[in-house]
């Protein structure tokens, strides 16, 4: 069955990709390095400053500038390859990466190419209980490019009045980590992409060695998509990969799963049909969902590689390779089996935490104070729904485990309750400041005046007189009826417990 | 201006030997140079840019550092003239190239800044063949320099200006660069000493990249110790290049003044086969001669040793430097800097045509030649090849140096196998240009340092030839020890250095005098 996609894409349905084909995933993910300088120069390197700010001749690219390499990214490179089970290179270059683009100041980007740092490494990626071994080829050091931006209607470089180049961007030290084809995920090749690019991330930040916000770039996902023909069951022969297309900035999680979703079903579309893919490079778009065609990427393209001969080649020593070993973070499958055993999850509760992508969140709310299940009923429950709304991430919602550990607090405290907690993390979404400031200025606190809860408590007496004497023949089960005509008066800001006290004490 | 009082004619260790014994000041030296460009370089062209106000001001602050007892060198107050493909802080860098018109860096490359650092007052930037490619200077954008042994000839290249410059008494001293020969072929065919130093040995942070592996910047002088003088103030390490060597620059003057003492017992001098035989002019080779004779005279032992990889180094040298040089030359894109030309008869032309039409009307034809030759060399299926071979062919030369100086503690050759040739005589001939650069360019394929002294003048034709002596990897002390040697035994033998020979430069035969401060159309 074949659908049609915004952009006039004929895709065909899911079940029926999967019943003709098997997708091949590559992943190509680059990382933002937080070095304090970068790659090849001294230039700072915090987010937002003003353009063109943070530059000199050598991240310019004026004439007669050279770089130098940055030791610190060199660490991080090698940080990441040993927790990506990679070897490292003894020896290995820098080498140009030779194109023309406005944005580039050399217009050649200073790269790695037959000489990468880190090399064949894996990581093993949980979906839904089951263990996906994820090969990587290679993590190499590179250097970002400077940030274009198209002035007029269209906001890309056709058909703009102008652009604007800003190079506090270029040099960056970026950091490429690329997979082998990913084959036999079937049906749960977007999950699997996901998952990758989901686990990769906590790596990076158990690793410090990123900001890891997907939002502004420093983690950014080219997918890789091919399908082959489906192998008959029982046989042991493998298909060779079909044409692959690269979707370019997949700049979500969830775009990740969309993105290669959307690729399968056209890729499908197109070969049922009898066509071919065109090998290229394609742009994902959020707001519709679709990818469209960038520039054509043959196998002409020619970068004209070769070592930089400016710098000279990286030999990390042995003892050093192992110093940083010994300052790894834990694996990610030995953590999760030390945190459920810690937090007293069921297999079913750790599953699922891990598969809302809140491992993290959950295990720095704890961190702050609150109790495994309340930060797990707070991510999972409130937060993750609020996040599907949105159709963000729920790293990516806006609210912080310590923000979400200072609302349990107040529910510890008596300060406010689970409902009225929810009005606290709207208030905290809207902006409004911490949890005790939100449940200030909305006046959210639970009275905890004797007094009014009484006369609140009597008012419901006297115009339940029914359930009341229900209550007074012993049937305690009918005081809920009241607590809910009470707490209605004092608009929710009122302990049940203690209203319901009340009742029965004045019903005994 | 006032009388010119000083003696142009000198060389830098005795103006720094003036300047200390207070006999003259910076400000006077300074100024005797400034006058000779005004009166010869009309006719030389060895300037691109002279900056007359800023080497006064710098000269004058030289001589209150004298004047307080606290000079910041030996060498300062000692004015100097700078390749135009070096960065210069606030003076244009063109690189003789049309497509750096108006560009003026700001920053100053590491020799430059050390230049400064020692007190050498910059007199301006000298002419070369665009981006260094060339062997004559007469591919500089701005108009070729001129040799002033004989005007209608090259001065060589690609350091032609710095050369002349020299010859022609303007500058005392000079900064060159050599890739392939750039600052030791100008020295042979104008009667002046040019020195390339070990690769790594000299910063080459600011220098304009043709070929990285192989660029080098050194000194241009017109003796051995000015040279090394000039080399003790510019070399050492620089952590703003990852490929300087960290080692102290070592004792160079030192080993030129005991090398002008005469005595060269013990010292194994290698003549290699492959750089002394077929294509070189008769009176280059009978200079040559004699000047090894000098060498035995002076207890030197002459060896003949065979480098058989050299016959491999221009081809090698012609796929290496134009490979890199062609990545280099993309930053030439009008998006930054320097010239940007619009297409003719295109509306709302794309960032991709500007850049087309730019580099398209900014490089000269070998800078084009060679970035079609060096984009080829790169490109795949055809990198194994031409780059991968002419690298192999380059461990391979490093080899047979290696091999060679185990029986030799130098290596020597005549420095180009002609004389100076006449304007215009090779321009259409590319593969005839570059043979000028045979016996200089193994050492750039290698590393190793390399001088050029002055041996004398052809028979057949009146001309300057060079002597090159070469010697291992940080071991550059050598090419002084020697070079001194052999030049203290040749101005005995001529009574006098060379360029006294050379015929006087008369203003009246220039195309004009130079009015200082406007040259380059662009200057400030």
């Amino acid at each position: 069955m074949t659908a049609t996609s915004a952009t006039g894409d004929a895709l065909l349905s899911y079940d029926d990709v999967l019943a003709a084909y098997d997708p091949a995933l590559g992943l190509e993910v680059h990382v933002e390095l937080n070095t304090a300088s970068k790659m090849f120069c001294g230039c700072p390197t915090e987010f937002g400053a003003e353009p063109n700010t943070q530059v000199c001749p050598t991240c310019l690219g004026l004439p007669g500038a050279m770089p130098v390499v940055n030791g610190k990214a060199v660490e991080s490179a090698i940080r990441i390859g040993l927790a990506l089970n990679c070897e490292i290179a003894e020896w290995c270059r820098f080498a140009r990466k030779n194109y023309f683009y406005p944005d580039m100041p050399k217009n050649f980007q200073t790269s790695q190419y037959d000489e990468p740092i880190c090399f064949e490494g894996w990581m093993d990626v949980e979906v839904d209980g089951e263990t996906f071994r994820v090969e990587i080829e290679r993590a190499h050091m590179e250097e970002d490019t400077g940030k274009s931006l198209h002035v007029g209607t269209s906001g890309r470089i056709h058909g703009a009045d102008y652009s604007l180049v800003d190079y506090n961007r270029a040099g960056i030290p970026l950091i490429e980590i690329v997979t082998k084809p990913i084959r036999g995920a079937g049906e749960r090749a977007p999950e699997v992409a996901k998952a990758y690019v989901a686990q990769l991330r906590d790596l990076i930040v158990a690793l410090g060695v990123s900001d890891a916000r997907m939002d502004q770039g420093s983690i950014r996902a080219d997918v890789n998509l091919s399908l082959a023909p489906k192998v008959s069951a029982g046989s042991t022969a493998e298909a060779p990969l079909g044409t692959r297309t690269e979707t370019k900035n997949v700049n979500s999680l969830r775009s990740v799963e969309r993105a290669v979703r959307y690729e399968m079903q056209r890729h499908a579309a197109i070969l049922a049909g009898g066509g071919s893919i065109l090998q290229e490079t394609r742009h994902w778009h959020e707001d519709t969902g679709v990818t469209t065609s960038g520039r054509e990427k043959s196998d002409a393209e020619d970068y004209r590689y070769f070592p930089e001969p400016d710098l000279v080649p990286v030999a990390p020593s042995r003892e050093w390779v192992e110093e940083l070993r010994g300052t790894l973070p834990e694996n990610p499958t030995q953590k999760r089996a030390r945190l459920q055993a810690e937090w007293g999850f069921t297999d079913l509760e750790m599953r699922d935490t891990v598969g809302a992508g809140a491992l993290s969140m959950v295990e720095e709310t704890i961190a702050a104070g609150a109790s495994p299940q309340a930060a797990r009923k707070w991510w999972l429950a409130e937060l993750a729904r609020r996040a599907n709304d949105a159709g963000v991430e729920l790293a990516e919602l806006g609210v912080t485990p310590a923000q979400v550990a200072g609302v349990q607090a107040l529910v510890d405290a008596g300060s406010i309750n689970d409902k009225l907690a929810r009005q606290v993390f709207d208030g905290l979404l809207a902006g409004e400041g911490t949890p005790e400031e939100v449940v200030e200025k909305r006046g959210l606190a639970i009275v905890s005046d004797e007094g009014a809860l009484s006369a609140a408590v009597d008012n419901a007496i006297a115009a339940n007189p029914d359930v009341a004497q229900k209550i007074r023949d012993g049937k305690v089960a009918a005081a809920g009826a009241l607590i809910g005509a009470v707490m209605k008066e004092m608009r929710g800001q009122a302990d049940a417990g203690r209203v319901r006290e009340l009742i029965l004490e004045k019903l005994a | 201006m006032t009388a010119i009082t000083c003696n142009t004619r000198v060389s830098a260790a005795e103006i720094a030997g003036a300047l200390a014994r207070g006999e003259t000041s910076s400000v006077e030296v300074t100024r005797a140079h400034l006058h000779n460009i005004e009166r010869h370089d009309g006719a030389v062209h060895a300037y691109l840019h002279v900056d007359a106000e800023g080497a006064l001001a710098q000269a004058a602050a030289a001589d209150e550092r004298r004047a307080n007892g606290a000079p910041a060198s030996a060498l300062d107050g000692v004015p100097i003239a700078v390749k135009d493909v070096l960065a210069t802080s606030g003076l244009p860098t063109t690189c003789g190239s049309k497509i750096l018109q108006g560009w003026v860096p700001p920053y100053d490359a590491t020799v430059v800044a050390r230049l400064k650092r020692a007190g050498l007052p910059i007199l301006g930037k000298t002419n070369m063949d665009e981006f260094a490619m060339g062997s004559s200077t007469e591919h500089s954008a701005y108009g070729p320099t001129r040799n002033p042994w004989d005007l209608d000839r090259i001065p060589g290249g690609s350091g032609g200006g710095s050369a002349a410059a020299v010859a022609s008494f303007q500058a005392p001293l000079a900064l060159g660069t050599d890739t392939g020969g750039s600052i030791r072929q100008p020295g042979a065919v104008t009667g002046t000493v040019g020195m390339k130093p070990t690769y790594g040995g000299v910063s080459r942070y600011g220098l304009v990249a043709m070929a990285n592996s192989l660029d080098q910047v050194g000194p241009v002088s017109r003796t051995v110790l000015d040279a090394a003088l000039l080399h003790e103030v510019i070399g050492g390490h620089d952590p703003l290049d990852s490929t300087s060597i960290d080692q102290p620059v070592g004792k160079l003057a030192d080993a030129a003044r005991r090398g002008a003492e005469g005595d060269l017992s013990g010292v194994r001098v290698g003549v290699i086969t492959e750089l002394s035989g077929e294509g070189y002019q008769a009176g280059v080779l009978a200079r040559f001669q004699e000047s090894l004779d000098l060498l035995v005279e002076a207890g030197a032992e002459v060896v003949e040793v065979s480098c058989p990889s050299f016959v491999h180094a221009l081809a090698a040298y012609y796929l290496v430097m134009p490979a890199e040089a062609s990545s280099n030359l993309a930053k030439f894109d009008a998006m930054r800097y320097g010239l940007r030309v619009l297409p003719e008869g295109v509306e709302n032309p794309s960032a991709e045509e500007v850049m087309r039409a730019t580099r398209d009307a900014g490089f000269g034809d070998e800078v084009k030649r060679r970035i079609i030759l060096g984009t080829y060399a790169l490109s795949s299926g055809y990198y194994d090849a031409f780059y991968g071979q002419a690298q192999k062919v380059r461990t391979l030369i490093g080899r047979d140096f290696a091999a060679a100086f185990e029986t030799a503690d130098v290596l020597v050759s005549p420095t180009a196998p002609t004389t100076a040739f006449k304007l215009g005589e090779k321009l259409d001939d590319p593969i005839a240009m570059y043979l000028n650069d045979l016996a200089t360019i193994p050492a750039n394929l290698a590393g190793v340092p390399g001088i050029s002294i002055p041996s004398g003048l052809a028979d057949e034709d009146g001309l300057p030839a060079g002597f090159q002596v070469l010697a291992p990897a940080l071991a550059d002390d050598r090419c002084y020890r020697v070079g001194a040697a052999l030049e203290a035994a040749l101005e005995r033998k001529w009574g006098g250095p060379l360029l006294d020979k050379a015929p006087g430069l008369d203003p009246s035969t220039g195309s004009g005098q130079v009015k200082l401060d406007q040259r380059n159309g662009d200057a400030r």
